[in-house]
C-alpha cells in the first residue's frame, strides 16, 4: 500500500515536472536537439529524390555545421554528386535575430567564382529536393505561434501557426516531439484549406557521442506524389572546427574535413 | 615550335592523369563530361560561316590529394568542325584539339597563406558578366558563340598566393608571361574594323603581336579584401596590358601597357544584394604619329540583385566607361568622327532567372542594353536536367544595334542560336 502510494506520488511528481514545461520550453529544447547538437559537427548526406513515377535523382554532400554567437550558425555544404555539382560549395551564415537575413554563397569551381545568393524565400526547394531550405537549417521559432495540443505517453504534439500567414504556403503544421530526447519526429503541414499535403518524418534515430540524432529522414509531398529520403552517415560532433573554415579561403581550398 | 610543344603537353597531361589514377594508386577523383553543341547564325554574315558552332568536347577533371596539398588537372579534348586547323594546338589561344584548363598544385606553406602554382582559372570582382578589376583572360569568342558560360574564363599560367593576416585577406597573382584574352579576331566572329571603317571577319583576321617574352611581359594582379561593417570591401591593383589588342603600331595590332586601380564593395540592402565597383584604367603608353593607344578610362558599375518571386531572381546593373582626354581622341587624325566612340558609354544589364520543375528546368535571360550606343545584346537560355547525368540546353546570342561601329552593334551579323547536349560523369 505504501509502495503504491509512493509510486503514485512519483508518477504525479514526474507528470508534474512535464506539466511544468511550457510550450516555449518544449519547442526550444526541440530546436536545440534537432539543429544545435554539439559545438559543431560533420555528416555525409545522401539525398534520394524520388518523383511519382519512381525515377530517382541522387545528391551526395558533406555537411559541416558550427554554432556561433547567439544562436547563429554556419554551414558548409560540399557536393560530391551529381557530377554537374561536383566540387561546388554552398555556404550559409544563418542568422536568428529579427530582421536579419541569412547570408548565402555558392562556390563555382569551374569559374573560380564566389557568387552571393540573394536572400530568398526559405520555403524554396533545397537543391531540387522535396526538402525546403528551412527544413535543413531550421525555421526561426519566432515565426510561429506554438500551442501544445496533445501530450501522449511518449510525445508532445505542438501546433504551429505562422505569425505572418501570407509569408508561407501552409496554414499551420503540427510537430510530434519525443519526450525522452526532444527530437521532432514527425511534422505534418496543412494547406490553406486545412488539407494535409506534406509530411516530414525522422525515421531513424541513433545516439552519437551522447547526442540523439536523426540518421534517416523522409519528406513526402502528397500533392506531387514525390518524396525525398535523406540518409546521414559518418556523423561526428565536436570535431573542433575553426570558424574561418566558413570563409572564402576555404571555398577556394575545400578543407580535408569535407573532401576526404 | 608550338606544334612541337602540343604533343608534349597533351602527352604529359594524359601521363599525369594516368600517373595519378593508376600506377601509384593515389587518392584521386576523376570526373568530367562529354558536351556536343551545334549552332547557326540567324542571318547571313558575309564574312563568316553560316554555322556558328559544331563541336564535341570531352572534359576530364582530376583531383589528387596529398598530405601536403592538392593536384588538379583538367583539360578538354575538342573536335571542332569549324576550326581551320585542328592539328595545331595552341594552349594560349585555345585553338586545336586540346585545351588545357587547369594543371596546378595547391598547398599551404604556412598556416596563414595558400599558394596555387600552374595553369588555373582566376576570377574576382563584383560585376555580373561585366568586369572592371578582373583583368584575367576572357574568351570572348566562346561567350558570343554560345559555349557554356564557364568558357568565358580562359586559363592563366600563374603563381597565385593568398595571405590571411588578421587585418584582412590579400591575394597576389603573378603571370610571368601575359595571358591575353581570346579576343575577337574575325576568324569566328565578325567585328567592326576601325582601320577599314567597316565590318570585317575572315577577310581581315587580326593577328596581333603577342606579348610572349617570359618575365618581361609579365602581369601582376593584387587584391586586398576584408569585411567593412557588414559588407565586404576590396581594393585592387593591376599592372600589365590591355587584354585585347586595342593598340596599333607599324607592325599592326598589339597590346599596349595598362595599369588599373580600383575598389569594390558588396553586401545586403534589406532583402537584396547590392554591389558597387570602380576602376581607373591608366593607359601607360602615349599615342604618337606611329602608334595608336587607347585613352585612360574610368569604369564604374553598381548592381542590385533580389528574388522577385519564388524561384525567380532578377539582377540589375548600371555600368559606364568614361573616356578621359576625349578631345585628344577626337583630334587624332586616325579617328573618324562619324564612327568615333562616345566619351561616355552607358550600359544597363538585367538578368532574369526562373527555376521550374524542382529546379531541373532553368530559364534565363541576360540583357545588355546601351542607351548611348543604341545597341543591345540578349542572351536567352533554357537548360533542362534530364537526370543525374544528362542535360540539354538551348541558348541564343542576339545582337541588335543601329550602327555597325558600336560595341554590341558590330556583332549584329553574328546573332546565333544553339542546341547542346551534355553527359556528366
Amino acid at each position: 500500500m505504501k509502495i503504491l502510494v509512493a509510486a503514485t506520488a512519483l508518477v504525479a511528481t514526474v507528470s508534474g515536472v512535464y506539466a511544468q514545461l511550457s510550450v516555449d520550453e518544449i519547442v526550444n529544447k526541440a530546436n536545440e536537439a534537432a539543429y544545435y547538437a554539439g559545438k559543431d559537427g560533420r555528416a555525409e548526406v545522401e539525398m534520394k529524390i524520388i518523383d511519382k513515377s519512381g525515377s530517382t535523382r541522387t545528391r551526395e554532400f558533406t555537411l559541416l555545421r558550427m554554432n556561433a554567437k547567439g544562436g547563429s550558425q554556419k554551414f558548409y555544404v560540399y557536393f560530391k554528386k551529381p557530377a554537374d555539382l561536383y566540387k561546388q560549395v554552398f555556404l550559409v551564415w544563418k542568422e536568428v535575430d529579427e530582421g536579419k537575413d541569412d547570408s548565402r554563397w555558392m562556390w563555382l569551381p569551374a569559374l573560380n567564382l564566389k557568387r552571393s545568393i540573394a536572400p530568398g524565400d526559405k520555403r524554396t526547394s533545397f537543391v531540387g529536393s522535396d526538402f525546403v531550405y528551412e527544413d535543413v537549417s531550421g525555421r526561426n521559432l519566432k515565426e510561429d505561434k506554438h500551442e501544445l495540443v496533445e501530450t501522449t505517453d511518449t510525445q508532445y504534439v505542438i501546433k504551429n501557426t505562422p505569425v505572418d500567414p501570407d509569408s508561407v504556403e501552409f496554414s499551420y503544421y503540427t510537430v510530434r516531439i519525443d519526450k525522452d530526447t526532444f527530437l521532432p519526429r514527425k511534422a505534418e503541414y496543412y494547406d490553406k484549406n486545412g488539407k494535409l499535403y506534406r509530411i516530414v518524418e525522422g525515421t531513424k534515430v541513433e545516439t552519437i557521442q551522447g547526442y540523439p540524432t536523426v540518421t534517416e529522414s523522409v519528406v513526402k509531398d502528397l500533392n506531387t506524389g514525390g518524396s525525398t529520403l535523406n540518409t546521414f552517415k559518418n556523423i561526428k560532433y565536436d570535431i573542433g572546427l575553426k570558424e574561418n573554415i566558413f570563409t572564402e579561403r576555404f571555398l577556394r581550398r575545400p578543407p580535408r574535413e569535407v573532401t576526404r | 615550335m608550338r606544334n612541337l610543344n602540343f604533343k608534349f603537353q597533351v602527352s604529359s597531361f594524359l601521363g599525369a592523369l594516368l600517373l595519378v589514377t593508376g600506377v601509384y594508386a593515389l587518392d584521386t577523383e576523376l570526373h568530367g563530361f562529354v558536351d556536343g553543341r551545334a549552332g547557326v547564325r540567324t542571318q547571313n554574315d558575309p564574312y563568316e560561316d553560316d554555322r556558328s558552332l559544331t563541336e564535341l568536347r570531352l572534359q576530364l577533371d582530376s583531383k589528387t590529394y596529398f598530405d601536403w596539398g592538392d593536384f588538379s588537372a583538367r583539360g578538354d579534348f575538342v573536335y571542332d568542325d569549324l576550326a581551320t586547323d585542328q592539328e595545331k594546338v595552341d594552349l594560349e589561344t585555345g585553338e586545336g584539339f586540346f585545351d588545357l584548363r587547369e594543371l596546378n598544385l595547391l598547398f599551404t606553406p604556412v598556416d596563414w597563406s595558400d599558394v596555387k602554382i600552374g595553369r588555373q582559372i582566376l576570377t574576382w570582382g563584383t560585376g555580373d558578366l561585366l568586369f572592371i578589376n578582373d583583368l584575367f583572360p576572357k574568351d570572348w569568342n566562346s561567350f558570343l558563340l554560345g559555349r557554356d558560360e564557364e568558357y568565358l574564363k580562359a586559363p592563366s599560367d600563374a603563381i597565385y598566393a593568398s595571405f590571411y593576416p588578421s587585418i584582412g585577406s590579400f591575394d597576389v597573382a603573378y603571370m610571368p608571361r601575359m595571358d591575353a584574352d581570346r579576343y575577337i579576331d574575325g576568324s569566328r566572329v565578325s567585328y567592326w574594323n576601325p582601320m577599314m571603317q567597316s565590318i570585317a571577319g575572315q577577310n581581315a583576321v587580326i593577328d596581333a603581336q603577342r606579348r610572349d617574352e617570359w618575365f618581361s611581359d609579365y602581369e601582376l594582379s593584387a587584391r586586398f579584401y576584408r569585411p567593412v561593417l557588414s559588407w565586404e570591401g576590396a581594393l585592387y591593383g593591376y599592372s600589365g596590358f590591355w587584354k585585347s589588342p586595342e593598340g596599333m603600331n607599324p607592325d599592326g595590332a598589339y597590346f599596349p601597357r595598362l595599369n588599373v586601380y580600383g575598389a569594390s564593395a558588396q553586401g545586403a540592402i534589406g532583402s537584396a544584394l547590392a554591389n558597387v565597383e570602380i576602376g581607373y584604367y591608366d593607359s601607360r603608353e602615349q599615342s604618337s604619329a606611329t602608334q595608336f593607344v587607347p585613352n585612360d578610362q574610368l569604369r564604374f558599375l553598381v548592381g542590385y540583385d533580389r528574388e522577385v518571386a519564388k524561384n525567380l531572381t532578377a539582377g540589375l546593373q548600371y555600368y559606364f566607361e568614361w573616356m578621359q582626354d576625349y578631345d585628344d581622341y577626337l583630334d587624332d587624325p586616325r579617328v573618324n568622327p562619324d564612327t568615333a566612340r562616345d566619351e561616355l558609354r552607358n550600359v544597363l544589364t538585367l538578368r532574369l532567372t526562373q527555376m521550374l520543375m524542382n529546379q531541373n528546368l532553368m530559364l534565363g535571360l541576360f540583357t545588355f542594353w546601351s542607351p548611348t550606343d543604341n545597341d543591345a545584346y540578349f542572351r536567352p537560355v533554357a537548360t533542362y536536367k534530364v537526370n543525374d547525368h544528362w542535360m540539354v540546353t538551348a541558348n541564343g546570342n542576339i545582337f541588335v544595334g543601329e550602327h555597325d561601329y558600336t560595341f554590341f552593334g558590330q556583332f549584329r551579323y553574328n546573332s546565333n542560336v544553339n542546341l547542346g547536349v551534355r553527359y556528366s560523369f
